[in-house]
């Protein structure tokens, strides 16, 4: 049933007297704010102290190591964060740990859901296996592909290379950026294939089968009915992995510490280290004001391009 | 020259097969770190790594003499409880708010609660942490509780609104023109009526309270410290001792993983957010 019927029908039925309408369209209004208020105000507060405390200690020099010298210094803490050669190569390796890891959980996902579509012998137990790594706690998963799969002396990977008579490739030495979007692909994966999988299953299936009797090969199916139906949960697997994947610690914390040099330093790493290995409250405080902007851009973007698919009906 | 019926069947044996594949090869690390958790540490650290050996669970024993494996897990549980109790709380009555009492800014706000998830965590740390030590909430399960919850919060509300936005409003109409107050309409007639959903939402803030790693990691000690800092604390002093390592992961993922499996049918027909018709 779609919305806009639902609505004409209540105007239709609260269509009494217009003094009572009036009431009535107070107590309405009041009953709509107090339900809402007590989340907003939540967020309000858990949004807003912070993030002033975060823009004071941003203008101040505050550093543990020093304590009692909070001298007034302007935007030099922005100055230092942003010149700082770590910046750099926190916000691209940010964008790549994102894109890449977006790009391999819908692509996969995709490929996932419809493969497991149609019936087969066994499908409930494959459904279990292809999501349980969402279930995986990160630091379990970061500390299993790294000391169990990866390791290049006694790790699985390593016994294959080997088997096939290759050197095996000490992953987080050669490819740390890489190795750290496996694993975090391995954990997100398995959520768009829980989305897409839900919606797959609301796919029409006389449609598919009108199509198949009109010639249309299993590609053309693909592309013209699966996809189409599947750009909305698309967009929400988009969406929540983003607010997940922007904000990537503790996969990066148990295996390479942000190492070799920058390789692995997304931002939030990097603000992790200044204000906890480095003391620096202040630095990292502009750095977690220039993350905050960062996200906020990219919420921005995300919510333009996507947002209308999620709070709209079709 | 096959016949249509014939290649119908190789077609789903192709399928059946490739799915397979592609699932064990999913769950493979799951299923090695199971496996190295019953081996002793030479078979671990073995190479070619090993897939039949003498198993043994002197890696669990270690872990009981070592650390209190049920004071973390009890921790875990109700922290991730307590938070999923207390955002629901919230977004229950919140969810409703936007789904039937809409105004022109209800979508900002809910796309505005979005956007609040998109702060990352790192950038508030050094305030919370003061914040929390002045309040004397470090290192305890409440100061944990309040922050899973707000963390969790926007995403709880998106999740309930989605599921209420397709209860057609006659129904609420209906019990509003009976007499009941706004409590009773959610009490009564929406609850019962999202259960589903409603199912689907809590599965979802558990998982993600349970495997929280940033938070708990950076805001205790030992006393509220859940089952990701148990883990965390045998990564980096013991890297080389990989079968303790599987043994205390696989003990602290265990509850979460059954608990998953269990619902997984809920989570797959619950986790739309609103995206399917």
């Amino acid at each position: 049933m779609s919305i806009s019927t639902v609505q004409d029908g209540v105007s239709a039925v609260s269509a009494p007297g217009p003094t009572t309408v009036k009431a009535d369209r107070q107590l309405h209004n009041r009953v709509g704010l107090l339900t809402v208020s007590p989340s907003v105000l939540a967020l309000l507060v858990w949004m807003i102290v912070p993030l002033a405390m975060t823009i004071y200690f941003s203008l101040i020099r505050y550093n543990l190591l020093y304590p009692g010298d909070n001298e007034f210094v302007g935007l030099e803490n922005y100055y230092f964060f942003l010149t700082d050669e770590g910046f750099v190569h926190g916000a691209l390796n940010t964008l790549w740990l994102v894109g890449a890891t977006l790009l391999i959980s819908v692509v996969a996902g995709v490929l996932i859901a419809v493969l497991v579509d149609t019936p087969f012998w066994g499908r409930g137990i494959v459904r279990v296996m292809l999501i349980s790594p969402f279930f995986i706690m990160p630091t379990v998963s970061a500390l299993v592909w790294k000391n169990l799969l990866l390791h290049p002396v006694s790790g699985v990977f390593a016994a294959v290379w080997n088997f096939f008579g290759a050197t095996p490739v000490d992953w987080f030495a050669e490819y740390p950026l890489q190795a750290i979007i496996l694993i975090v692909s391995w954990q997100w994966v398995p959520f768009a294939v829980l989305l897409l999988m839900t919606a797959m299953q609301s796919l029409d299936q006389e449609q598919k089968e009108a199509a198949r009797l009109d010639g249309a090969g299993p590609i053309a199916i693909f592309w013209h009915i699966t996809l189409p139906h599947l750009t909305r949960p698309i967009a929400v697997v988009v969406m929540i992995e983003t607010i997940f994947l922007l904000s990537i610690f503790a996969e990066i914390f148990t295996t390479t510490g942000g190492g070799p040099g920058y390789e692995t330093t997304n931002l939030a790493y990097l603000i992790y280290s200044q204000a906890l290995l480095q003391f620096d409250v202040g630095m990292a405080s502009a750095g977690g004001l220039v993350a905050v902007v960062i996200a906020n851009i990219a919420a921005f973007i995300l919510i333009r391009m996507i947002g209308k698919n999620l709070t709209e009906k079709a | 020259m096959l016949t249509l019926k014939q290649s119908r069947r190789l077609q789903t044996v192709l399928i059946a097969t490739l799915a397979w594949l592609v699932a064990l090869a999913i769950f493979f690390p799951i299923f090695w770190m199971i496996l190295t958790s019953f081996k002793t540490e030479i078979d671990a650290f073995a190479t070619p790594p090993q897939l039949f050996f003498t198993p043994t669970l002197e890696n669990y024993v270690h872990i009981d003499e070592r650390s209190d494996y049920f004071h973390f897990a009890w921790n875990s549980v109700v922290i991730s409880f307590g938070s999923t109790l207390a955002g629901m709380l919230l977004a229950v009555p919140a969810a409703y708010s936007m789904a039937f009492f809409e105004t022109k800014r209800t979508k900002s706000t809910l796309l505005w609660m979005l956007s609040t998830k998109m702060l990352p965590p790192v950038g508030v740390l050094v305030p919370i942490y003061l914040l929390f030590k002045d309040a004397g909430l470090l290192d305890t399960k409440t100061g944990l509780v309040i922050i899973y919850t707000l963390i969790n919060l926007p995403i709880m509300v998106w999740m309930v609104y989605t599921y209420f936005k397709e209860i057609p409003k006659d129904i609420l109409e209906a019990a509003r023109l009976d007499g009941a107050t706004p409590a009773q309409e959610i009490y009564r007639v929406l609850l019962p009526i999202g259960k589903g959903g409603l199912a689907s939402t809590v599965l979802l803030s558990l998982i993600l309270c349970w495997n929280e790693a940033f938070w708990s990691l950076n805001l205790t000690a030992s006393s509220a410290a859940p089952l990701t800092a148990m883990v965390a604390s045998y990564s980096s002093p013991e890297g080389l001792f990989w079968a303790k390592l599987s043994a205390v992961s696989t003990l602290a993922c265990a509850p979460i993983l059954i608990f998953g499996w269990l619902s997984q049918k809920q989570l797959v027909r619950g986790l739309s957010f609103g995206a399917v018709k």
